[in-house]
């Protein structure tokens, strides 16, 4: 055969081997990786969260100069949802330029995977609204911190929703409620919790699943016809969730009686299904559509310049502003951890001290620019969730809108599940918990 | 020059059987053994940040694929037996590891630990074994995808298999092999590396002695072969099961080794397209083909999302990925059409070539 093939063969296994990158590393850069994905069955809820965080990032670096004049150098790393590739991200991106002070993985499987690799490579886990419900507990996950709320969070909040509009939780007796969820350990986070409540309050709790990536859900809705419950709850994400909520307009479930959760509660979740989803309605934890004090600055500061991640009409939608958010509190628990240890880039293990002494007061919201977005949160050694209020919204057809009070999920309820879930991840992984009352 | 063998005379029937008869081969890959477990070692001691990349996100994986390609190649391209069911006997491997690193703490020795995954695997695929008694080819591979698709489901609907955990994510740590603790990427690449050479060099025997030439013979004409003495049941069936002990060994390393913490969907329906892939392209019927396919498949896409990097380029995300997809799929079209028969077949070629050179007549 001829030698120009065998050499182009051996050119391409050898450059396969070859697959390190150079890191390029510069003084006084704080360098932030981005686990993200804009490509995959997910992306159009990917894009506005990562645009979100791009352009906050951008903000610091052009209205601050950086953190206290640290400039943020952001890597984003394509992980297409799957673990694997988001695993193959963070080594990648972890050492480079003066560390990886945390990771946000945005992505519950990536979350399981990275949780063991924490404590060992000394980079927190950020799994804001995601990931493992019981990594609050700070004792036993020392490196984990699902900020703003986890998913039992916000199914505790959509069940004291439903309850108040039955009239107490007294009158969920008897009632049926079915959960749609993505069978992927993000859609069975919230099951044990129902479960729980379904228990306490008598109603009647089923679980449907729907396989990835949820284009197929004919079965699920047939089902839901059949069994006629009082609500839905969603569990879904991407095509899934639009796919869901064409499917109850097919079926004729009101969609006034359907509760997403945050992943299922954005604009391209509801914008396919048309005038299907008027009426729908989803959890937020903190974040909502819209633009406030700080989009004012992101105009100014980013798009003006024409440095914006995104169209300018796009800011302002729901994932774009949780990103945004995410993106934020890494930056202020940074900001905390530089009054400690200096004005300088912070390693992973500065940046986990900066998140468990992680406070914003009303001011400091207020200071920040992020009025109306989030409420003031605290995080501790013991509560690595900081806060714990959402609200419910609703689309009207045309925007999203806030149709209720703040909830704060019941800790009588979920603090004794967390703590039982958390003992038996200790127990199972030999780990033998910090004791919270000696931190600090 | 160097490649040739004359000179090289034979005067025993055992060396002329051996596994790498001529002489050059064999220090080849002495060296290539010698240096796999070495060379990483330095690097590890010179420039630990590099290594742990190459450890964990390099070796790991395209070893533990490596071994899982083997595995399939054993069926598929030895016996002649079209599986799509790999990703489930995976699954398989690291439930069935999982659980008894889990609830027998005196065995959490890793390598019992895999050995019983592998065994598991290989009852549960004797049992998917069954039906290729009466359907061949096509539809076959539509068995077996059942099979698939039903271990899958097993695995995310049997909550005790996950350990009643309330996402279904199981996570496994504090890993020891006789008493050593594999807690650094070094070691879990030694573990993964001693697993791979020791069972590629079984499968490498196998095939060549009277099991696999009873499975070859399957594979090229089963009437033939049933009328010259060789029985289907079991032939077929012993393919299927070293087959899947191979691939639920594979399995059972990914899920401890490589990803530490995994769901249903680590093994879900694209992980047994990949490892066909692998197979097809490095070469049916080819243990060297496997390793050369797991390192196409597995490096590739990883070399080309970050090659704009090192060039310089400034590129979206959304661009590199886009990129990394087209040029990835062109790469396999191109690498089918100028040789069939998979990269093994382009070695060999390269060999021949080699023991004229330089005077080729």
């Amino acid at each position: 055969m001829r030698w120009g093939k065998l050499a182009f063969v051996g050119a391409a296994l050898a450059a396969s081997g070859l697959t390190f990158a150079g890191p390029a590393s510069a003084q006084n850069e704080q360098f932030i990786p981005g686990l993200v994905y804009r490509t995959g069955a997910y992306a159009p809820n990917g894009i506005p969260w990562a645009n979100g965080v791009a352009d906050y990032y951008n903000l610091i670096n052009e209205r601050d100069g950086g953190i206290n004049g640290v400039k943020i150098l952001y890597e984003e790393c394509e992980t297409a949802y799957a673990t694997d590739r988001g695993v193959e991200c963070y080594e990648r991106l972890k050492g480079k330029g003066s560390g990886a002070p945390f990771v946000n993985p945005l992505s519950t499987g990536i979350t399981f995977a990275l949780i063991e690799k924490a404590p060992v490579d000394k980079i927190p886990v950020i799994s804001m609204g995601y990931g493992r419900s019981e990594s609050r507990d700070g004792s036993v996950f020392p490196w984990v911190f699902p900020l703003l709320g986890t998913y039992w969070s916000a199914a505790d909040i959509i069940v004291q929703h439903i309850a108040k509009k039955e009239g107490g939780l007294d009158k969920l007796k008897g009632k049926k409620i079915v959960l749609v969820y993505h069978d992927s350990p993000y859609g069975k986070e919230p099951i044990a919790l129902l479960t729980e409540r379904a228990k306490m309050h008598g109603f009647e709790f089923t679980p449907l699943p729907v396989t990835h990536p949820g284009v197929e859900q004919k079965a699920t809705w047939l089902q839901i016809r059949q069994s006629r419950p009082d609500y839905v709850l969603l569990w879904g994400w991407g095509v899934m969730n639009s796919t869901a909520i064409k499917e109850a307009a097919a079926v004729g479930f009101p969609r006034e009686k359907m509760y997403g959760v945050w992943w299922s509660g954005a604009e391209p979740d509801v914008r396919p299904a048309e005038d299907g989803a008027k009426g729908y309605n989803a959890a937020m934890l903190q974040h909502g559509a819209g633009k406030f004090a700080i989009h004012d600055d992101i105009k100014k500061f980013v798009y003006d310049k024409g440095k914006g991640a995104t169209k300018w009409d796009e800011v302002g939608e729901v994932l774009y502003n949780r990103g945004m958010i995410n993106a934020m509190l890494n930056i202020e628990a940074l900001r905390i951890a530089q009054k400690k240890f200096g004005n300088k880039p912070m390693t992973g293990e500065q940046a986990r001290w900066g998140l468990e002494n992680l406070t914003l007061t009303a001011e400091d919201v207020k200071r920040l620019g992020f009025e109306g977005l989030i409420r003031p949160i605290k995080v501790s050694c013991a509560d690595h969730e900081g806060t714990r209020a959402g609200r419910i919204q609703q689309w009207d057809g045309k925007e999203w809108k806030v149709v209720s009070d703040w909830y704060e999920s019941d800790d009588k309820v979920l603090k004794p599940m967390v703590e039982a879930a958390a003992k038996k991840y200790a127990e199972e992984k030999k780990i033998t918990p910090r004791d919270c009352s000696k931190e600090n | 020059m160097l490649y040739r063998e004359a000179g090289q005379f034979k005067t025993s029937y055992s060396a002329d059987q051996a596994i790498f008869p001529i002489l050059q081969d064999r220090l080849f890959v002495i060296a290539l053994i010698v240096l796999a477990f070495l060379a990483p070692v330095a690097l590890a001691a010179a420039a630990p940040g590099l290594a742990q990349y190459l450890f964990t996100e390099i070796l790991i994986p395209f070893l533990v694929f490596s071994l899982a390609a083997v595995g399939l190649n054993i069926l598929v391209g030895y016996c002649g037996q079209v599986s799509l069911g790999t990703g489930g006997f995976m699954a398989v491997g690291a439930y069935a590891a999982y659980n008894l690193w889990l609830r027998v703490p005196l065995v959490n020795d890793l390598i019992i630990v895999f050995l019983f995954g592998g065994l598991m695997a290989a009852a549960v695929g004797i049992l998917f074994g069954l039906p290729s008694l009466r359907i061949k080819g096509f539809y076959l591979a539509v068995a077996t995808l059942a099979a698939q698709f039903f271990l899958d489901w097993i695995v995310a609907r049997v909550k005790w298999l996950t350990n009643y955990s309330s996402s279904g994510s199981v996570a496994v740590g504090n890993l020891t092999v006789l008493g050593i603790p594999i807690d650094t990427p070094m070691a879990r690449y030694l573990v993964i590396l001693a697993v791979v050479v020791v069972l590629t060099l079984v499968a490498k025997n196998l095939v060549r002695g009277h099991i696999g030439r009873s499975w070859m013979a399957i594979r090229d004409m089963d009437i033939a072969a049933e009328i010259i003495g060789f029985r289907p049941l079991r032939t077929k069936l012993l393919a299927f099961a070293v087959s899947s002990f191979y691939v639920g060994v594979a399995g059972a390393m990914y899920g401890f080794l490589r990803l530490g913490a995994w769901e249903p969907l680590a093994f879900d329906i694209n992980r047994s397209f990949a490892i066909l892939f692998m197979v097809i392209i490095g070469g049916l019927g080819s243990i060297l083909g496997s390793f050369l396919g797991a390192a196409f498949i597995v490096l590739t896409p990883i070399m080309l999302n970050q090659l704009p990097g090192w060039l310089g380029l400034h590129m979206s995300t959304a661009l590199i990925s886009h990129l990394e997809f087209m040029i990835f799929g062109v790469m396999i079209v191109f690498f089918l059409i100028v040789e069939p028969h998979g990269l093994a077949r382009l070695w060999a070629i390269a060999k021949e070539k080699l023991r004229l050179w330089p005077f080729p007549h």
